[in-house]
């Protein structure tokens, strides 16, 4: 693994923390947000934020933008010094200059962040209109010598595109040119490649790293992802619960954290070294998808278009109690298969057997009696339970529709929910009383009080911090090994896939492109496009669980194979 | 987390609980006194029978177009009815016309929205006949349907409920349209669960919220094109008063007897100003936006 080496020790310090709180606005007694803060960043260094939901990552970025939330939060004590102007103490308007020129700030989404009806050009144009006193011929260079410096291909075309003509990753480096045309002192990035398939993400830290160096910006880099954080960091500090609870340069917090916090956090991380394959058992598959094809649209009444190819000759089969992931971007169709094998979507050619039958051309009448076998956990712990009802009522829907007395359904729904260790009391409140881990927890629980043979996991752990998602891990792999579920485990994340999978099928496009045990795929990749995916994933030279570099490829083939 | 009632809900808390005012939002004195105005006009028209002091319907040559007086409280009109007793009473018809016709237009609104929205094939034809249905003038519309079907007082309602019905359908589709879409639903599907089952018990609490505002602006709406539709002697036969026809009525006589027109007027307008205030309120309320902050 190479660390950043940066020699920082001589740089001037920009920015500085001390002791700031932030509180419940016209609460006193309320438990503070931020709860005494430090932090020091010097120019020329990349500061990491980390730490899970609700710890108060962006709430720091906030305050030091300026930008609480009136009525909500408002800063109790404490300063931010950004070099001699101090931050807490200025007025809106002063405020709002130093915005512009002094700190930016780019966001995880770079469509909502962007203005959709500009044209980027004229937006990142603004910024110069506002704050010097530029001609416009002189702005116009000055924003094209910076669509440059962004490495943005074909600058006078993308000058006068849309935000939506563009892709994630060129919207992202359009913000980030909005954000240091004015250099800065200081960028605050806030979790700015989360919403980036992985190769892109790479090619976005490798920016901001570049333009960091250029113009000596300080960075406060905020993310949640263990990875990104050893790729790019000089120091960086954990959070949780509104407190830093430890600050060191990187090596050193990776090599040998000192709070128990701080280690936990890292030995929540999955290892991106496989863990060995479970023994096949030679049963016969419970599912065996053969030559699925989807396409989307291409039947309308008036136009005959070619319609948009999502699945192309998907073929796989999974045996019980054992675990198929498909990896690949984001549109590279493995949502499309897992909807088809659900039958949320009809497909539009193939097979899909579940437990014997053939479901794919089954009308929904005809379906109805099948559904038992097959159960889906989505990734949205949010929306996938009804807002409306109580537990109880969704843990029972499903055995009621197949004919099981209500009381029935409803002890077996209180055993199921200690099996997903939730109190028996929690039957009766709603979904809105639960935190994201434990409302996947009762969506597993849903659908495995239907006894299915098959469990589908549509980025089931994606939406959940590292801790919870290693907890609901360990649950869906007790689960299965339980009931002896077979498991279609959807995800974009390779470090998830190399802990849960025993076999993995890589898509690219609609089309499989390699298909394989899970040992051979990830460590020893044959197509081009899987090891880009595994070249790209951020800190794959690190073992975060052991405080280690991860020892040499050789010796992984040889302990999986 | 910590006060969280472990017992089961009763139906009375999920119904306080959707009108459940946001923490440190505060409502301001026109709904309480739009509501307070329409207890009274409601109470009134429903209790008429009660008390007004004569017959809305006797006729008595010998007191044609009286001025108020004791025994007249709003005088007589040129027939010599009272003009008090026919107001009130002409208040129960409007205001049962308004609320019927609400109340039968969402009804069907909404089973004909739900299926719209929910099977893509049947949406395609029940959408173009609504667009057919709306670009037909409302008013226009509920005059052909009375003259076809005589001036009753079912008639009249179902002439205002039909132009109603296209709205109601657009509102429920849409929303719909949306709910169908969230992975809970989804996960009805993969449960086996009918359609029946997922479009009534999941999909419908949704529409819910924007069915009881449009429903009040529906009754506000109903109220004043029955009495258009009065006025325009398409309305409710005249032996049964109402605010529309004792209005139409009066019309001739306005220079003589401006009461005619100007006491159903009054209470006419009142009546639609604090249901649609009422209608703005509820639609604050189950915003949710505004409710976000809870929970």
């Amino acid at each position: 693994m190479k660390f950043s080496t940066k020699d920082l020790s001589r740089a001037e310090q920009v920015f500085s923390i001390t002791g700031l709180q932030v509180g419940l606005a016209g609460q006193p007694d309320a438990a503070p947000v931020l709860d005494r803060i430090d932090l020091q960043i010097r120019a020329g260094e990349t500061h990491c934020l980390v730490g899970e939901s609700g710890s108060g990552k962006s709430v720091t970025s906030l305050a030091t933008m300026g930008l609480l939330p009136k009525d909500a939060l408002e800063v109790t004590g404490g300063r931010i010094q950004l070099k001699e102007v101090e931050i807490t103490a200025a007025s809106p308007s002063r405020m709002r200059d130093l915005r512009a020129k002094r700190v930016a700030m780019i966001f995880q989404e770079p469509m909502t962040a962007l203005n959709p009806v500009l044209r980027v050009g004229a937006q990142i144009e603004e910024v110069l209109n506002m704050h010097t006193d530029l001609s416009a011929a002189e702005a116009k260079a000055r924003t094209l010598d910076i669509m440059e410096q962004v490495h943005l291909p074909d600058v006078p075309r993308i000058y006068q595109a849309f935000p939506h003509q563009l892709s994630g990753g060129q919207r992202q480096r359009i913000m980030i040119a909005m954000a240091l045309v004015l250099e800065p002192d200081l960028l605050i990035a806030d979790e700015p490649t989360t919403a980036l398939d992985v190769t892109t993400q790479l090619q976005i830290l490798k920016l901001i790293a570049e333009m960091q160096q250029r113009h000596g910006t300080a960075v406060l880099f905020i993310t949640h992802d263990m990875g990104v954080v050893a790729e790019i960091a000089d120091t960086v500090s954990v959070m949780q619960k509104g407190r830093i609870v430890e600050t060191a340069p990187i090596r050193e917090l990776l090599t040998d954290p000192q709070m128990d916090y701080t280690r936990k956090l890292l030995q929540a991380v999955p290892n991106l070294t496989p863990r060995p394959a479970r023994p096949v058992n030679g049963a016969d598959a419970v599912l065996d998808v053969d030559n699925l094809q989807m396409t989307y649209g291409g039947t309308g009444w008036f136009s005959r278009s070619e319609g948009v190819r999502a699945a192309r000759d998907v073929t796989f089969d999974i045996a019980p109690g054992r675990t198929l992931g498909i990896v690949g971007e984001s549109g590279s169709g493995k949502s499309t298969v897992a909807r088809c094998i659900m039958r949320l979507i009809d497909p539009t050619g193939g097979r899909v057997c579940v437990a014997g039958s053939d479901i794919a051309r089954l009308s929904r009448r005809q379906l109805q009696p099948h559904r038992k076998h097959f159960q889906i956990v989505f990734q949205d712990p949010y929306r996938s339970l009804n807002p409306r009802w109580t537990v109880a009522r969704s843990l029972c829907e499903g055995p009621i529709n197949f004919g099981q007395p209500k009381a029935q359904a409803l002890e077996h729904a209180a055993e199921l929910l200690e099996l997903v260790d939730l109190p028996r009391d929690a039957l009766w409140r709603y979904p809105h009383q639960f935190s994201g881990g434990q409302r996947q927890r009762i969506a597993i629980a849903r659908a495995v009080a239907m006894k299915p043979d098959l469990l589908v996991a549509d980025e089931a752990v994606s939406a959940l911090d590292v801790s919870v998602q290693a907890q609901v891990l360990d649950l869906l792999d007790d689960v299965q090994k339980r009931f002896g579920i077979a498991m279609l485990f959807i995800t974009h994340d390779l470090r998830v896939a190399a802990q849960i999978c025993d076999d993995v099928l890589v898509m690219q496009k609609g089309q499989v492109v390699e298909h394989g045990p899970a040992g051979a795929v990830l460590a020893d990749p044959q197509h081009s496009y899987t090891k880009s995916l595994i070249e790209a994933a951020p800190g794959r030279d690190w073992d975060f669980a052991n405080f280690r570099a991860v020892s040499a490829p050789s010796a992984i083939q040889g302990a999986t194979v | 987390m910590a006060d969280i009632p472990t017992s089961r809900p009763s139906a009375f808390h999920v119904l306080t609980g959707i009108f459940a005012l946001p923490k440190g939002a505060r409502l301001g004195a026109g709904p309480a006194i739009a509501a307070l105005v329409l207890a009274i006009i409601v109470m009134a028209s429903v209790c008429a029978p009660l008390y007004v002091p004569h017959d809305p319907l006797s006729m008595d040559a010998m007191s044609r177009l009286k001025p108020p007086s004791g025994e007249f409280w709003l005088g007589t009109d040129p027939f010599g009815r009272d003009i008090f007793s026919r107001v009130m009473t002409g208040g129960r018809v409007s205001l049962l016309i308004g609320v019927g016709a609400a109340v039968v237009s969402v009804a069907i609104g909404l089973a004909i929205g739900l299926v719209a929205g929910f099977f893509r094939t049947a949406d395609g034809i029940i959408m173009r006949i609504m667009d057919s249905l709306m670009a037909i003038p409302a008013i226009l519309l509920a005059i052909a349907l009375v003259a076809l079907n005589g001036p009753s007082l079912g008639s009249v309602i179902i002439a205002i409920t039909i132009p109603e019905v296209p709205r109601v359908v657009r509102l429920v589709r849409s929303v719909v349209l949306t709910a169908r879409e969230e992975p809970y639903v989804e996960a009805a599907i993969a449960l086996g669960s009918s359609m029946p089952k997922i479009l009534i018990q999941h999909l419908l609490p949704n529409t819910l919220a924007p069915l009881i505002v449009q429903g009040t602006y529906i009754c506000a709406s109903a109220i004043l094109i029955e009495a258009i539709l009065s006025f325009l002697g398409a309305g409710v036969s005249t032996e049964i008063p109402t605010w529309g026809n004792i209005m139409a009525e009066g019309r001739t006589y306005f220079q003589l007897k401006p009461g005619l027109i100007f006491w159903p007027g009054i209470l006419l307008s009142l009546c639609i100003l604090c249901i649609n205030l009422l209608g703005d309120t509820a639609r604050d309320l189950l915003d949710p936006r505004m409710k976000k902050r809870e929970g």
